[in-house]
């Protein structure tokens, strides 16, 4: 039983923990290219921006957490996310929209946001150091044992505060794009525009709205994503080097342009990663008489070194490619 | 009668080709008028120049006196100027039904406080609107495939979808590309009647491209001649018919 939660620890929960990054992650680099139409590269940047913000907020007022007894990190969560949907709508103001006026091709908006990604990245090195720095500025990381109710099991579940409010805040923030999308007006006229854009303008769609407010979505969702794992490990200039090929590894094993699906890609790269540097010599202990002498001899059993862990969504990233291109949900609208 | 679409000495080339050369129509309020001509006439452009989908380079187009010369689509579609599209567009991924629920100008759920906090509300404007796309569906024919997602209807099916969506709203002109194509001639009926019921009683005015002669003869009056991107003639579609330098152009010499 002990193993048990072991892997409870090791798999379940780490996995749902880079799982739910990845999902909101890959969910804004879908929204824009089911509206857009171009895979957006500055995306892990922005998430690298939404953290920093909190990181400076969190440094301006270290204790503004204290009266609401969560980590004050989390009260600045709010404000970062409207910064870095304002960066996000500015960022599309003054290099991806005159562009798209200029009708260029989506290969052009794609190379523009690397450039982007390079001048966030800069940026963002410029004022933060190049260092790793601790959001945690002022309060204490709490964590959490939760011991099993089960006779012999010694170990107990851990669960870090950062990972709670991981999990709280993915759940809230499917439910509400899942809201947003189905139900709201602007949800329906971005599933229209994504879908058809030229029928959508003679709806009466307004389409520079649309782009605006998808802006907005996908830059509170990268701040969200930033913070919570910059939270739960620490802040560096560099997370979206990181994370850049997860999130699109996800977006694409979701089927692009699909939001549900990116959740669902999101979630299959994070327990994939997960599983494949797992140990897995732990859960073969209890089966140690009737297992072959050579396998239980090597103290680590993982299909992958944890150093080579970027390995694995690259893996699934081809193997979708080649197999079912298109991804899971078979992607192009919302 | 007042011109409700007024084109003035509009101009638009693509690279060196001039497509609408120094092109002037009226469309009267209340009128079915036809616009007709050979392939590469222009007829296309000019309709997508006044439905706010290309910009022009020379001369304005005005609304009712209003001047909409390069506003975009949508919001000439807020000022009751619809368009229906030559190859029919749908969104692929909703249903029929849905389809026509996408148009209302002031629909449930505008913002997002309502959405998320008032869903009676929502709900009641939504049962209002859902009323009105059932009616147009049953208008259109087609109630039987309503909960079909549309990317898999017919082409026939998806023109009729295109004249039901301007049926959602209360439209003052319509344009409608080549509506009649890849239609068949028991629905071509229908729509054509559809178009005469919408035109006397909700006093729609239509702009119409259309190749189908007949459906031109049955509907238009007046009717304007393109030729290499300007007016040739306008008039009834007898004086059009019995008009030598039509012959020549469009129908071709004997």
């Amino acid at each position: 039983m002990n193993e048990l939660v072991f892997f409870i620890n090791n798999v379940l929960v780490s996995g749902s923990v880079s799982g739910s990054i990845y999902a909101i992650g890959a969910v804004g680099v879908t929204l824009v290219f089911s509206i857009m139409r171009f895979a957006h590269f500055a995306h892990a940047d922005m998430m690298t921006f939404g953290a920093f913000m909190v990181l400076l907020l969190t440094s301006v007022f270290p204790g503004a957490g204290a009266a609401f007894g969560v980590p004050t990190a989390l009260v600045m969560l709010p404000l970062a996310m409207a910064l870095t949907a304002l960066l996000a709508v500015g960022i599309d103001r003054a290099f991806y929209k005159p562009l798209r006026a200029h009708g260029v091709k989506p290969i052009v908006l794609v190379i523009g946001s690397l450039g982007v990604t390079l001048m966030l990245q800069g940026l963002i090195r410029l004022f933060s150091g190049t260092g790793g720095q601790s959001l945690y500025v002022d309060d204490r990381k709490e964590i959490f044992r939760l011991a099993l109710p089960i006779e012999g099991v010694r170990v107990p579940v851990v669960i870090t505060e950062p990972q709670f409010y991981l999990f709280v805040l993915t759940i809230v923030a499917v439910v509400a794009l899942h809201l947003f999308l189905s139900r709201s007006r602007l949800g329906k006229a971005m599933r229209a525009m994504s879908d058809n854009p030229d029928l959508a303008q003679a709806s009466g769609i307004n389409t520079n709205t649309i782009v605006a407010v998808t802006w907005v979505i996908v830059g509170g969702l990268a701040a969200i994503a930033g913070t919570l794992l910059s939270l739960d490990v620490t802040f560096k200039p560099d997370l979206s080097f990181f994370l850049l090929l997860p999130i699109f590894a996800a977006a694409i094993v979701g089927g692009v342009g699909r939001p549900y699906g990116a959740i669902a890609g999101g979630f299959v790269v994070g327990f994939a990663e997960t599983l494949a540097v797992f140990n897995w010599s732990v859960m073969l202990r209890p089966f140690r008489d009737s297992l072959p002498e050579w396998l239980l001899q090597s103290g680590n059993l993982a299909f992958v070194g944890t150093e080579y862990k970027i390995v694995v969504p690259f893996f699934i990233l081809v193997a979708i490619l080649i197999w079912r291109p298109t991804g899971i949900f078979k992607g192009k609208v919302i | 009668m007042a011109a409700i679409i007024d084109v003035q000495h509009v101009n638009k080339a693509f690279g060196g080709l001039k497509v609408i050369n120094d092109c002037s129509i009226q469309v009267e309020q209340g009128s079915i008028t036809g616009l007709i001509g050979p392939n590469g006439a222009g007829k296309s452009t000019l309709f997508n120049i006044v439905a706010g989908a290309l910009p022009l380079d020379s001369g304005r187009v005005l609304l009712d006196g209003e001047d909409i010369t390069n506003r975009p689509a949508n919001e000439l579609f807020h000022k009751g100027l619809l368009r229906t599209f030559q190859i029919a567009h749908e969104f692929s991924e909703m249903t029929a039904l849905e389809n026509l629920m996408m148009v209302p100008p002031h629909q449930p759920g505008e913002s997002l406080f309502n959405a998320w906090f008032k869903p009676s509300l929502v709900g009641m404007l939504e049962t209002e609107v859902r009323r009105r796309a059932l009616e147009v569906i049953d208008f259109i024919g087609l109630d039987h495939v309503r909960n079909e997602l549309a990317g898999n209807l017919s082409g026939g099916q998806k023109k009729l979808l295109e004249l039901g969506r301007t049926m959602m709203t209360d439209a003052r002109v319509v344009l409608l590309d080549e509506i009649a194509a890849g239609v068949n001639r028991t629905l071509l009926g229908d729509l054509v009647n559809n178009i005469e019921r919408l035109n006397r009683e909700m006093g729609y005015t239509f702009l119409v491209i259309e190749h189908d002669m007949d459906m031109i003869a049955r509907l238009c009056d007046p009717v304007i001649v393109l030729a290499q991107g300007s007016v040739m003639v306008e008039g009834s579609i007898e004086d059009i018919q019995n008009n030598p330098e039509v012959i020549e152009a469009y129908f071709g010499t004997a």
